[in-house]
C-alpha cells in the first residue's frame, strides 16, 4: 500500500471550517483523498466541502470510521486538537500547523507514545501517496504514482524535488513531508524503515537541512538496515553558522549541525548527497541502476 | 529570543533562584553609583547577546570605585563577536568554594527538555563532556511528569553534596526552582554556569542564559517587547511583517517561500559565483502586501546589485506574489534588477500578471538555476554600471 496511507484510508480534518481547513479539505477530495468528516467545536450538522461536521473528533469516529485526522486550528489550541485525536482512537495525525510552542509538542509527543498514535508535523505540508491518498498541503498535481519514497524536513524543497521526479517520468510510492520543527513526530529513521518494508517502494530521497543531527541519525540507520537505494539532497550549504534560518529547526551552531557535516556522515555511510534539486535526478538514476545490476548478479 | 543576564536574573530572582545584588548601568557614572550602593567589591559584567564574553574581558572584578569607572568605560564601548555590548551589570563579587554546572534545554533527540548537570562548571561544559563523561547528568524530563524527586536526588548524588545538609537542601530547591521557571516561561534553553556554592554552602546563581520560545510568546505578552529590543529598524519592519529574515553579506538580495527553499536559492548562487545579501522566508500563504513589504526590506540594504525572488506555490500563490511585487514597484523605487521565479500553486496566473505589468528591470525565469544565472549576470551588469557613472 505504499506507506501509511492509500485509498482505503478514512480521513478527518480538524478545523475544517476554518479558511485554510475549508480550502483543503475541497482541494484533499478533488486529489482523490477518502475525506470522511470534519470537526469544529459548536459547528456539528453543517456542511463543508461535502463532508459532514462533527462537534468531536470521537463523534466523527463513531459515525464515520476516521482513522487519520489532518489539523489546520491555530498555533494556540493544536495541542489540545491532537491530544483529542489520540484519545479518540486515531492512528496518525497530520499536523500541519506552524508556529506551535515547543513545550506544547514535547507534551503531545510524550501522550502520543502512551497511546501508539503516529505524528507527522507540525509545521509540514503532510503525506500523498499519489492519485490514491493526499493528507495536508501538498499541491497534488506534482506528484505522480511509482516507486520511489521521498521523505523531508522541508516543504517548499519537497514540492521541487518531486516537481523534478516527476517531470522526469519518476513516479513516487509515498511523500513525507516531516515538518520543520524541532519537536516533530516520525523522523527519517522512521519513515526509512516503513520504505525499507513497502514492496512498493524502490529506492528512497531524502531532503534534509541545517540544524540537529536527523540527517547523521538517518546515515546511521541506512547504513545498518537500509538495503535499497537511498539518495540525498541537503539545504544551507551557503548559510552562515549560529544564524537562525528561517524556521525553528534551521540553525546550525559552530561545528555542529552544518551542511558539510552532514553531507560527510551522509557519503560515510555510502549515500550520495545533491547540493540543488536539479542533481537529485542523475544520482537518483545512478543509484537504481547500480542497484538493479546488483540485483541481476 | 535570547535574553540579557539581567533581564533572566530578574526572572530568578522572582521564580526563588537565588542570584547576587546587582544593578544595570548604561554609563561608567551609573556603574560606579551602583557599585557605591551594593558595596566593594563587585563584578562588572558586559550585557549581549553571544557566549565567549569573559575571554573577551568582557567580565571584570573590581576592588575600588576607580576600577569600577576604569572597567565599565571599557566593557561600554565592546562589541563582542560582532554584538555591541548593550549595557553592563554591576553585582555583588560572591566568595566562591566551588563551581558548578547547570542547565535545561530542549533536545530534539529526546523530543522534549533534559535536565544536564556537571560537578565541575565555570568552564566550556562541551570538554568537560569529552574528558570526564562520568561528570555529567544528563536526565529527559517527562514535561506530563515534570521534574521527579529521583532526579533531583541524582543531581545531588553528582554533586557530592549531602541530601539533608544546608547545601544539599539549597541545590535541590534550586534545582526545582530552575524547572518551574523553564517550563513556566516557556523556555527553549535555562542555563546556569557556574552555579557557585559558597564556603558556607550557600548555592548562588552567577549567571543566567534564558532563551524563550518565539512560538510561545503569545503566553507572556511581557516578553513581546523584550523580543523587539536590539533589532535595528529593518528586523523589526521585518518581524512585525511576519518574515524571517537574516542579513548576509553579499549583494543578491533573496526572497522566497520557505526556509529550505531560501536556503537552498543560497547554495545554488554560491556555486554560479554569487553571494546573498540576506536570506528572506516569506513563510507559507503570504499576501501580496507581504509580499511588497519583504521587497521593501531586501531593499533597504544599499549594497543588493540585483535580487532573485523564488516561490514554489504550495500554499502560496504565485498570483498574490505577483501582485505583491507589482505593489511593492508603486511604493518603493527600485532601481535594481529583479529576476523572478514563479512555479507551483497558480503559477501561470502569476506570470501573466507580471507580463501585463511589465515593470521596469523584472524578468521571469524558468526555474531556479536559470534565474539563479540570470542574477548572477544582473548583479555584475549593474555594478558595472555604477562604476561608470
Amino acid at each position: 500500500m505504499a506507506i501509511l496511507v492509500d485509498e482505503t484510508t478514512r480521513v478527518l480534518v480538524q478545523g475544517v471550517t476554518g479558511r485554510e481547513g475549508a480550502f483543503h479539505a475541497a482541494r484533499m477530495r478533488a486529489a482523490g483523498t477518502n475525506v470522511v468528516a470534519g470537526t469544529s467545536p459548536g459547528r456539528a450538522g453543517q456542511e463543508v466541502a461535502g463532508v459532514p461536521v462533527f462537534d468531536t473528533v470521537a463523534d466523527a469516529v463513531v459515525h464515520t470510521g476516521a482513522e487519520v485526522s489532518v489539523v489546520f486550528v491555530p498555533s494556540g489550541f493544536a495541542r489540545d486538537a491532537m491530544i483529542e485525536s489520540a484519545d479518540a482512537g486515531i492512528r496518525l495525525i497530520v499536523c500541519v500547523t506552524e508556529d506551535i510552542p515547543a513545550r506544547d509538542m514535547a507534551e503531545v509527543i510524550s501522550h502520543l507514545e502512551r497511546r501508539d498514535t503516529l505524528l507527522i508535523g507540525p509545521n509540514g505540508p503532510g503525506i500523498v501517496t499519489p492519485r490514491r491518498c493526499n493528507v495536508g498541503i501538498m499541491p497534488a498535481e506534482v506528484c505522480m504514482p511509482g516507486a520511489v519514497g521521498v521523505v523531508s524536513r522541508s516543504g517548499t524543497l519537497t514540492y521541487e524535488v518531486v516537481s523534478a521526479l516527476t517531470d522526469t517520468g519518476i513516479g513516487q510510492s509515498t511523500v513525507i513531508g516531516m515538518g520543520g520543527d524541532p519537536v516533530h513526530g516520525l523522523g527519517f529513521v522512521d519513515c526509512l524503515a516503513y520504505y525499507q518494508q513497502d514492496p512498493e517502494t524502490e529506492a528512497v530521497v531524502l531532503i534534509g537541512e541545517i540544524g540537529g543531527n536527523d540527517e547523521e541519525t538517518a546515515a546511521a540507520f541506512i547504513k545498518k538496515k537500509v538495503t535499497k537505494p537511498v539518495v540525498a539532497f541537503l539545504a544551507g550549504f551557503a548559510a552562515p553558522p549560529g544564524k537562525r534560518m528561517g524556521h525553528a529547526g534551521a540553525i546550525s551552531e559552530g561545528g555542529a549541525g552544518t551542511a558539510a557535516d552532514k553531507k560527510k556522515a551522509l557519503e560515510a555511510a555510502g549515500i550520495p548527497v545533491a547540493k540543488a534539486p536539479s542533481e537529485v535526478i542523475p544520482l537518483l538514476k545512478k543509484s537504481m541502476e547500480k542497484a538493479e545490476k546488483k540485483r541481476n548478479g | 529570543m535570547d535574553l540579557l543576564e539581567h533581564q533572566g536574573k530578574e526572572l530568578f530572582a522572582k521564580a526563588g533562584l537565588p542570584v547576587m545584588a546587582g544593578e544595570t548601568a548604561w554609563t561608567p557614572t551609573e556603574a560606579v553609583d551602583a557599585a557605591r550602593r551594593l558595596g566593594l567589591p563587585v563584578v562588572v559584567k558586559a550585557q549581549v547577546k553571544t557566549g565567549g564574553r569573559g575571554k573577551a574581558g568582557g567580565v571584570r572584578r573590581c576592588a575600588t570605585l576607580e576600577d569600577v569607572e576604569a572597567a565599565a568605560t571599557a566593557i561600554l564601548t565592546m562589541t563582542i563577536k560582532d554584538k555591541p555590548v548593550e549595557c553592563v551589570l554591576v553585582e555583588e563579587a560572591a566568595d566562591i568554594a566551588r563551581e558548578m554546572y547547570l542547565s535545561i534545554l530542549l533536545s530534539r533527540a529526546d523530543r522534549g527538555p533534559v535536565l544536564v548537570f556537571a560537578r565541575e562548571g565555570g568552564v566550556d561544559i562541551e570538554s568537560i563532556a569529552r574528558r570526564d563523561p562520568d561528570a555529567l547528568v544528563r536526565r529527559p524530563i517527562d514535561p506530563l511528569l515534570g521534574l521527579c524527586d529521583y532526579q533531583v536526588r541524582d543531581v545531588l548524588a553528582a554533586a557530592g553534596v549531602p541530601r539533608k545538609s544546608f547545601a544539599g537542601r539549597s541545590l535541590g530547591a534550586v534545582v526545582k526552582a530552575a524547572w518551574q521557571l523553564y517550563y513556566e516561561t516557556d523556555a527553549t534553553l535555562l542555563e546556569v554556569n557556574p552555579l557557585a556554592l559558597t564556603p558556607d554552602g550557600v548555592v548562588v546563581c552567577l549567571d543566567a542564559k534564558v532563551t524563550v520560545d518565539d512560538s510561545a510568546l503569545f503566553r507572556h505578552p511581557d516578553f513581546m517587547a523584550l523580543a523587539e529590543g536590539g533589532l535595528d529598524e529593518r528586523e523589526l519592519k521585518a518581524r512585525r511583517a511576519g518574515l524571517a529574515f537574516v542579513a548576509l553579506d553579499g549583494d543578491i538580495g533573496v526572497l522566497g517561500n520557505g526556509a529550505g527553499m531560501v536556503m537552498s536559492t543560497i547554495d545554488q548562487l554560491a556555486a554560479s559565483g554569487g553571494r546573498a545579501a540576506d536570506f528572506c522566508d516569506l513563510g507559507g500563504g503570504a499576501r501580496s502586501e507581504v509580499v511588497a513589504q519583504a521587497l521593501e526590506v531586501v531593499l533597504e540594504d544599499e549594497g543588493v546589485k540585483a535580487v532573485l525572488v523564488s516561490i514554489f506555490g504550495g500554499i502560496t500563490r504565485c498570483d498574490e506574489v505577483a501582485r505583491g511585487l507589482i505593489q511593492a514597484f508603486g511604493q518603493t523605487q527600485v532601481d535594481v534588477p529583479v529576476v523572478v521565479r514563479l512555479d507551483g500553486t497558480a503559477a501561470s496566473a502569476g506570470r501573466k500578471i507580471l507580463a501585463e505589468a511589465a515593470l521596469d528591470g523584472v524578468r521571469v525565469a524558468a526555474s531556479v538555476p536559470e534565474a539563479v544565472t540570470m542574477v548572477v549576470a544582473a548583479a555584475r551588469g549593474t555594478a558595472v554600471d555604477r562604476e561608470g557613472v
